[in-house]
């Protein structure tokens, strides 16, 4: 079997980024990409729809290969790993899907207990215990029962991140928690975010569109744009920032260096100009 | 000279497509060997997928039969050879009418929901979830629904034929006056075990491998939209009943000539 | 369903199949539990084998005791060398029987009548039947016919 390869990495960086390259067919997407996920954090990935957030993460766990460029996690280099050590590293990691990605077939027990059947040989009692421990963290010991299609938005995906942290990852990557939910489902996601991090000793990725809420719970945020990262600190930091495009993103507002109108030709020649047919 | 450039593009389209389908086919095989570990995934699948199918083609077999009984007693009394009716019926059933029809009408109902099935998982993220829970969504999802799919089809085949060789009985000897007796005698001599029965099978053991394989990878391969999936599963119907013919035709001047 | 249940339902499911498969193989076809051994050939000379194919049956006193395994030509004597498969356990043919080319019914396919002789040995693997009758042929059949009335003059 060949040695894992590792890079040359900072040892307080969980996920490194390094010069990365990508497009989607003809459209490029990245280009000279760097970014760094310190340990132990909740590092937020933040811009505009279309940028490519949920790419960064499909690098990080290694679903998609960037062009050229490294993805290091934990010091090992993804794209260039073998299958088997893809897999073992990934057992290390868990991702919540935007839509929650429950497995329809089973139910809210079954699910969570997913990760820890298919990889451990644990006996049932102590799968039950684990599962019920990781339901009373979200909230929803109550709900094991329940099948995926009856949980609302918010409870499935609290459930979705029972499962995520199911095995005690070292890492959890969150794809727009935020989106969709109620004021009160979206405070119990933040918090619960949060607090999983802070007590299982994690770090955590979250890309989000949603400004209040990512700065809220970020330790450390990246903002992207453009193909690369516009800009990027601490939550103060960036609020602080004078570049118009942070500005622009942090405050909302409508018309800035994103501009409001799309591409279009001069609006009195379109109007006055086309003779009727 | 654009609807020729639109045909080229799209041979090449279809080409790739089935490259695609073989790359698949090779990782579903590869995945099929693993999953013989864990047979209560295939177990499972065969309900869903064998099972359910069984009372289709139980209902169909009976009619399709019946339907040769009254077809076949009408031409075979103009020749004053309607004792040879058992014959005609279990010969078309075995040779033909058993694999062929119990194909596709498996592609109907199994293939097109193993198609939704799988298509709708890819669609909600359930397989990118799995692989990100380093658990192979071939191993998982489509490599016990694949083996099902291949060892079902030969069982519901017989099934199919058994229920029409009755059938056939049922309206020959209960409605049009066939002697019982010749009906089964007459079957008996000229139906051979080895080249119409066994043939038979083997037949409908490839007709299940392909249409498995079509309804799996489509589904895999579906665009992850709902439109995507509607599409996939016509795909699957069309695609796979079309081989299935196809191959009937290779496989029977192979086999019969 | 539980576990259970969907196993013995799986498991009905696989035996009837292969239930189906077997009634099919022994009771529509001619597979039987007697149909071990290895049949012995024997070869007959025609003049004419008609309409007589491979796999057509072979039979004494109208039951059927084997099948024809193969048709070819014999360049020696310009005549059909057909092949005849007998099953093992029909071993008592003398040496003398005949073998004459039938057909069944008036519009059925032709098969192989064997007439048993008169001899104390038997046939054996590989033995030919000296004494053969070719199959009628309409065209001869119908030759002759006129032929016949027109040697009878112009009478009843």
């Amino acid at each position: 079997m060949s040695p894992v390869e590792h890079a040359n990495t900072d040892p307080a960086a969980l996920v490194e980024l390094r010069n990365v390259d990508f497009s989607f067919g003809s459209r490029p997407v990245f280009e000279n990409l760097n970014l760094t996920i310190a340990r132990g954090q909740v590092t937020a990935i933040m811009g505009p729809s279309g940028c490519g957030k949920s790419t960064l993460l499909n690098f990080v766990g290694g679903r998609l290969t960037p062009k050229s460029g490294e993805v290091t996690v934990d010091g090992t280099l993804m794209n260039t790993s073998r299958r088997k050590q893809l897999y073992a590293l990934r057992k290390r990691m868990g991702m919540l899907f935007q839509r929650s990605a429950l497995l329809t077939d089973f139910s809210v027990f079954e699910n969570v207990a997913f990760p820890i059947r298919e990889h451990t040989d644990l006996p049932e009692a102590l799968v039950t215990d684990l599962v019920l421990l990781k339901l009373q963290l979200v909230g929803l010991r109550g709900a094991r029962d329940h099948m995926p299609s009856e949980l609302s938005g918010g409870m499935a995906r609290r459930v979705a991140l029972a499962r995520a942290i199911a095995l005690d990852p070292m890492m959890v990557m969150y794809d727009e928690p935020f989106t969709g939910l109620d004021p009160i489902s979206m405070g119990v996601i933040v918090r619960l975010i949060r607090q999983v991090n802070d007590a299982l000793g994690m770090t955590s990725i979250v890309v989000t569109h949603d400004v209040r809420e990512g700065c809220s719970i970020a330790d450390y945020v990246y903002l992207i744009g453009g193909g690369n990262v516009i800009d990027h600190g601490t939550p103060e930091q960036l609020q602080n920032s004078d570049s118009p495009q942070v500005q622009q993103f942090m405050g909302g507002l409508p018309d800035g260096p994103v501009p409001y109108h799309y591409p279009a030709p001069d609006y009195l020649s379109e109007l006055f100009g086309e003779e009727p047919k | 000279m654009n609807s020729v450039r639109s045909l080229g593009a799209w041979v090449i389209k279809a080409i790739i497509g089935w490259g695609r389908a073989g790359l698949f086919l090779s990782h579903a095989l590869t995945a099929v060997v693993l999953v013989l570990r864990r047979f209560g995934l295939v177990v499972q699948q065969l309900f869903s997928v064998g099972v359910l199918t069984l009372v289709i083609v139980l209902v169909s077999g009976l009619f399709v039969g019946m339907v040769l009984a009254l077809q076949g007693y009408n031409t075979l009394v103009d020749f004053g050879a309607e004792s040879q009716l058992g014959l005609v019926v279990a010969l078309t059933l075995t040779r033909e009418l058993g694999p062929v029809l119990t194909a596709l009408l498996f592609a109907g109902r199994a293939g097109s929901a193993l198609t939704a099935e799988i298509g709708l998982m890819k669609a909600t993220e359930q397989l990118a979830a799995m692989e990100m829970m380093a658990v192979d969504p071939m191993e998982r999802v489509v490599a016990p629904r694949f083996l099902a799919g291949f060892l079902s089809m030969p069982l519901l085949a017989a099934m199919f034929t058994l229920v029409g060789v009755i059938g056939g009985h049922l309206v020959g000897v209960g409605l049009l006056g066939v002697d019982s007796g010749v009906y089964w005698s007459s079957m008996q001599e000229g139906v051979d075990a080895h080249a119409d029965i066994f043939n038979g099978m083997i037949k409908s053991l490839v007709f299940g491998f392909v249409v498995t394989w079509v309804a799996v990878f489509e589904g895999y391969d579906a665009t992850p939209t709902s439109e995507g999936v509607s599409r996939a599963t016509t795909r699957t119907v069309v695609g796979s009943s079309l081989a299935v013919l196809g191959l009937d035709f290779v496989l029977t001047s192979l086999m019969f000539e | 369903m539980n576990r259970g249940a969907l196993e013995l339902t799986v498991g009905l499911f696989v035996l009837a199949g292969i239930g189906a498969l077997a009634l099919l193989a022994f009771k529509v076809g001619n597979l039987s539990a007697a149909n071990s051994g290895e049949s012995y050939r024997i070869s007959a000379r025609f003049d004419n084998i008609g309409g007589l194919t491979v796999k057509a049956p072979v039979t004494l006193a109208g039951v059927r005791i084997g099948r024809v395994s193969n048709i070819s030509i014999d360049r020696k004597y310009y005549s059909a060398l057909v092949e005849l498969s007998i099953e093992p356990k029909y071993d008592n043919l003398p040496v003398d029987t005949s073998a004459s080319i039938l057909t069944a019914g008036l519009l059925g396919a032709q098969y192989v009548g064997l007439d048993p002789g008169g001899e104390e040995t038997f046939l054996a693997n590989g033995d030919r039947i000296e004494i053969t009758q070719s199959a009628v042929v309409l065209e001869h059949l119908i030759g002759q016919l006129l032929f016949n009335r027109a040697e009878g003059g112009g009478g009843s």
